[in-house]
């Protein structure tokens, strides 16, 4: 028995449901030499806003129990040279690319990016990262030093921001959504009904640690994103509660090291995975895990992914 | 190229101390490694610690028989991630990426210096020897330690012909004080001060104090940074450092940096 690993997500066309997560393989180069790249299900760019962003102060990272944190602050190149000198790599690797998109300024940058990205063939799909809780939608300013919401911590900019883009590109969009909300449903619900393909989640949870010795924050931003295994339970809890609630498919992420943890994701509801931070441990865990969800379909006798997203058993 | 390996440990032990050598039979790396590059290791199977952890290599390369297919690293064995290193038996293997990072640019040293001045503290010693097997040298190397008993690889360095001198903090062997105040000394009382290449490597405070006096003497340094690191390879953006270009990965575009571009400040570890 051969089962179905393909996903359609409107008319983003994956051949196997991994995909690896926006900011934890930059744009892919960085590991041609150590990851079969033409494997993956298709591959999310590290975020790009309309002008080039320095990024967050270091340090940047730090380790954690079962994690770590980061705040780069979306570092990045700006669109153009994304266009000029990122796409064309990403393209030959011949797998679907979504490019993620954020706003350094307000919704009116997220409509700007979408134009300019509508019109390139070989752009598979947008994910809107209205998430990121590394900045705010003030310029430059870190979160942590700012009393201002992310898009996806209200639904009604949710709403907006979504349909805004939603006018301007036939693109699939995808929209990512923060874990830092009482209820992320209405976020999610607030995506669908502005018209988004797909939501992705879990973004990092807004976490904190400190040098004692030195009695400062160990990130020089103070606040910053917490992933890894530690929040893998979290993502897994709200990925179910998301899928109780909408009907565009879900895009899961948070946490996973291996297939085990791949499979718990498409029980709770999602239509295909994302590999983030364990891209940095084992940069070949994607190809591992495609093959070890095709096995556990095989040996389950799963026909497709269709019958295993959501095949929690309550 | 870069490759992930399973590279099996042919040895590992206490040199001094705290300090170890673990030596890794892995061809691919051992043959393309440059002196200042790195290897990120995955020291546990379990996640804990989570990272990987980068290490200079110490020695690599079919030059010497004696490293003919391997590569050696020199560590402390001084936090959870280094002391789970030190556990490792011969015939166990361990996860290891690289060869990463840029190296040292002994080039630069051939077209624009006719002496090298090799500057390490404590560990720091790690990649200079490496360097200093592969390339001619005409000059010598200071080695800045605490206290004599952490003094590492100095017959190493004689063999090699070079000029060894210490400097410890208490000291207890050679110049008493820090290393980059025998190096003043050094360019103060010979003719190193001109012609003369720096290749630093050790903590940033003595890398700092080595681009004051580099800047002060007119003379060019290379110097060996460190960064939290998670990727290893350029992509997570997690290890950058500030520089009069802006911001640079230390696990990309160095860890060697021209001691003059870094901007150094309350952010650099």
């Amino acid at each position: 028995m051969k089962p179905n690993f393909c996903v359609n997500i409107d008319k983003l066309r994956l051949k196997n449901p991994v995909i690896v997560a926006s900011g934890t393989f930059g744009y892919a180069e960085e590991f041609k030499d150590i990851v079969d790249l033409k494997k993956l299900g298709g591959i999310v760019s590290k975020t790009i806003t309309l002008n080039p962003r320095k990024g967050n102060p270091p340090p940047r990272t730090c380790e954690t129990p079962a994690g770590m944190l980061n705040s780069i602050g979306l570092e990045n190149p700006g669109v153009k040279v994304f266009l000029k000198e990122k796409l064309p790599v990403l393209k030959k690797i011949g797998v679907p690319i979504i490019v993620s998109i954020a706003s350094e300024s307000g919704p009116e940058e997220f409509v700007s990016l979408a134009k300019q990205l509508d019109k390139i063939a070989c752009i598979a799909a947008i994910e809107l990262n209205i998430s990121c809780p590394n900045v705010s939608r003030l310029a430059g300013v870190p979160v942590s030093r700012c009393a201002d919401k992310l898009i996806s911590q209200d639904a009604d900019s949710t709403y907006a921001l979504v349909n805004a883009v939603r006018k301007v590109t036939k693109k699939t969009l995808i929209t990512k959504l923060s874990p830092n909300i009482t209820d992320i449903t209405e976020i999610a619900s607030a995506a669908q009904t502005a018209g988004s393909n797909a939501v992705s989640l879990i973004n990092t949870i807004a976490a904190m640690s400190i040098d004692i010795e030195k009695k400062s924050f160990k990130i020089a931003s103070g606040v910053a994103g917490l992933s890894g295994p530690a929040i893998k339970p979290i993502a897994v809890r709200m990925v179910w509660e998301v899928y109780q609630k909408i009907k565009i498919p879900i895009i899961g992420m948070g946490g996973i090291m291996n297939t085990a943890d791949a499979i718990e994701f498409f029980l709770a509801g999602s239509s295909a995975i994302a590999i983030g931070t364990a891209n940095f441990i084992n940069p070949g865990i994607n190809v591992e895990i495609i093959d070890g969800i095709k096995k556990y379909m095989i040996k389950n006798k799963i026909k497709g992914l269709k019958n295993l997203t959501g095949g929690l058993i309550i | 190229m870069i490759f992930q390996i399973k590279a099996k440990v042919f040895e590992n032990i206490r040199v001094a101390q705290e300090y170890y050598k673990i030596i890794l039979f892995c061809p691919a790396i051992a043959e393309s490694a440059k002196p200042g590059q790195f290897v990120n290791i995955k020291v546990s199977d379990t996640i804990e610690p989570f990272l990987r952890r980068p290490f200079s290599i110490h020695q690599a390369g079919n030059q010497y028989p004696e490293t003919k297919n391997r590569i050696e690293i020199l560590y402390a064995a001084v936090g959870i991630g280094t002391q789970l290193l030190a556990q490792k038996k011969p015939g166990e293997f361990l996860d290891i990426i690289g060869p990463l990072g840029n190296g040292f640019n002994y080039m630069d040293s051939k077209q624009k210096a006719t002496r090298q001045i090799l500057v390490a503290g404590g560990m720091g010693v790690a990649p200079l020897l490496f360097f200093a097997k592969r390339y001619p040298l005409n000059g010598m190397i200071l080695i800045g330690t605490k206290t004599k008993n952490q003094i590492l690889c100095e017959k190493d360095f004689e063999k090699l012909g070079l000029d060894v001198k210490i400097a410890t903090d208490d000291g207890s062997r050679g110049f008493k004080g820090r290393v980059t105040e025998l190096l003043k000394n050094v360019l103060r009382t010979t003719q190193y001060a001109r012609r003369t290449m720096i290749y630093a490597c050790g903590p940033h405070p003595m890398l700092q104090e080595i681009s004051r006096i580099s800047k002060k003497y007119n003379i060019q340094a290379q110097i060996s940074l460190e960064e939290h690191m998670c990727c290893g390879v350029g992509a997570c953006l997690g290890c950058v450092i500030e520089t009069k270009q802006g911001y640079k990965r230390v696990c990309k575009e160095g860890p060697i940096f021209n001691a003059q571009e870094i901007i150094w400040g309350k952010n650099t570890l």
